[in-house]
């Protein structure tokens, strides 16, 4: 019994010095003075990389989230008689929610991970140690611009999603299931309202992509430079990645659709 | 003269430990400027540790670590960074940035630090290469070089910027004797050809005293033996020969500490 209170006690020391560590990393990557001239390359690389390459995950599985959207609204509103509001439907549940959520998801599986992974090889490579005596602060040079390109991507790639999941809504529900197309857009652009559910979903992605980017740089910055420790790591950065996203997503929705 | 009588680094009363293991408890050692100083011992001593500490990427528990007067510990970032300008590190790795061709590893310092003209660079870059008897490989990836190949290129790029000490990891580890040889060349003309302070962290006995004016010899967190090659060869410690004759037993016990064989074995299951 007491070695269990004095593990857990360990464990919870540890994960807050982890804390520590992590809030560190944040203010010396970000509160670190900008170079824009060396950091723009650099980050229109890591957005290539982050961003670009995350496309086609992001376009597929928005169409098929808005394609099965459509139709199970279509399937349980016809009983009612209201299949019209199909349209409202598939907007509001991706805007206010899919997108951000399984975009974040997803992004933290696609770019969470590999930034992981590269970030832990290359201090296992001794690499950041190299840029350290190169006297480039690798915090500027790796962390920062891995950073950006997350934290600039996510809320882009989730507009995405939220475009061609609502196109694939409106293939099932207009074109396969013959709604009246005009009722169908009519009624989206009726109840989805810029301010409140277009504008609170993309707040929500770019908090997701705060975290998410954070968890992946930390965790692969401090992993410990083994192979197993950089497995561990990558697993580290989607369990945390996964887990802060439905947490924050609970939290960001009661701030701001609770009163509604 | 006394070697010691100009030193570049001055490391006094050092001390640094790494959970409840002491690493170096208290340790003094003076590196002469211009020369090739050896720091030698056996595996897991924290000769590398010791570099780390010289090049103010960790920091020492106790004592100084002297640069010229600076005392590094202590620096600000800037500083360091300024400090870590005048060092160039040849990690045992190689450590060369995987997403750039040999080339651009070696002009990266010299872009990061001066303002040449690209051709500048180029020339400078092509020069160091040639140094180290890779200019043919300039425009290869790292993942296509051979192990020897990536710490030649590694040590083109520690030179890159003419510093006035470069550090060497365990540069002879995992060669093949035809690039051991090339690198203690290297080392050695290097040393003499720019004038700058080496020092060769290694355990590899002989080719380290071929090339070293000085050596320390460091175990148990501290410094059993220095002088040059010749005068270590006379000293009658017996830890000091186990070590330079390679013996397997002796002070340093080939045996991890362990409790009584027989007793262990008869215990059955543990």
């Amino acid at each position: 019994m007491l070695d269990w209170i004095q593990s857990l006690g360990h464990r919870g020391l540890s994960r807050l010095a982890a804390f520590g560590r992590a809030g560190r990393l944040l203010v010396q990557s970000l509160v670190a003075r900008p170079e824009p001239v060396t950091m723009f390359p650099l980050l229109i690389k890591q957005l290539y990389f982050v961003g670009v390459l995350s496309l086609i995950i992001i376009v597929v599985s928005g169409g098929f989230i808005g394609m099965v959207l459509g139709l199970q609204g279509y399937t349980i509103l016809v009983d009612y008689g209201s299949e019209q509001a199909v349209g409202q439907m598939v907007a509001l549940s991706l805007v206010r929610e899919l997108a951000p959520v399984v975009t974040a998801l997803l992004f933290a599986g696609r770019a969470g991970s590999a930034l992981t992974a590269e970030i832990g090889l290359m201090k296992a490579t001794e690499q950041l140690a190299s840029f350290e005596m190169i006297g480039v602060d690798p915090m500027r040079r790796i962390i920062a611009p891995r950073f950006w390109a997350g934290f600039i991507s996510m809320p882009i790639l989730t507009i995405i999603f939220s475009v061609v999941g609502v196109w694939g809504g409106a293939l099932v529900a207009v074109e396969w299931l013959g709604i009246f197309d005009g009722s169908f857009w009519a009624n989206m652009q009726q109840a989805v309202d810029f301010r409140n559910d277009v504008l609170n979903g993309v707040i929500k992605a770019v908090v997701f992509g705060f975290v998410v980017t954070w968890i992946a740089v930390f965790e692969g910055y401090d992993c410990i430079p083994t192979s197993q420790g950089i497995s561990q790591a990558t697993t580290r950065t989607v369990v945390f990645s996964s887990l802060a996203i439905l947490g924050l997503d609970f939290l960001l929705t009661a701030l701001m659709f609770g009163e509604l | 003269m006394d070697p010691l009588s100009d030193t570049i680094i001055d490391i006094r009363g050092l001390t640094f430990s790494r959970g409840s293991r002491t690493i170096f408890n208290n340790i003094d050692i003076q590196v002469p400027r211009g020369k090739v100083t050896a720091i030698m011992g056996p595996s897991g001593t924290g000769k590398t540790t010791l570099l780390k500490l010289i090049g103010g990427q960790l920091k020492p528990d106790a004592g100084q670590i002297l640069l010229d007067g600076d005392n590094i510990p202590t620096l600000g970032r800037s500083d360091l960074f300024a400090a870590r300008e005048r060092m160039g590190m040849l990690f045992q790795s190689g450590a060369l940035f995987t997403d750039m061709s040999v080339f651009e590893n070696v002009a990266f310092p010299i872009r990061v630090h001066t303002d040449l003209s690209v051709d500048m660079i180029r020339d400078v870059v092509l020069m160091k290469l040639q140094a180290v008897g890779l200019r043919g490989a300039a425009d290869l990836m790292p993942s296509e070089l051979s192990g020897g190949m990536a710490r030649r290129v590694a040590l083109a790029r520690a030179i890159a910027l003419d510093p006035d000490i470069v550090m060497y990891d365990e540069p002879f580890t995992g060669q093949d004797p035809i690039a051991m040889g090339v690198l203690v060349n290297l080392i050695r003309r290097l040393n003499q050809a720019l004038g700058h302070t080496s020092i060769v962290v290694s355990h590899d006995i002989n080719e380290t005293l071929s090339i070293a004016d000085y050596v320390y010899i460091v175990a148990d967190g501290r410094v059993i033996a220095k002088g040059s090659p010749e005068e270590l060869a006379a000293v009658e410690s017996d830890q000091v020969r186990q070590f330079m004759q390679g013996l397997p037993d002796g002070p340093v016990p080939f045996h991890y500490p362990a409790p009584d064989y027989l007793q262990q074995l008869l215990q059955g299951s543990r």
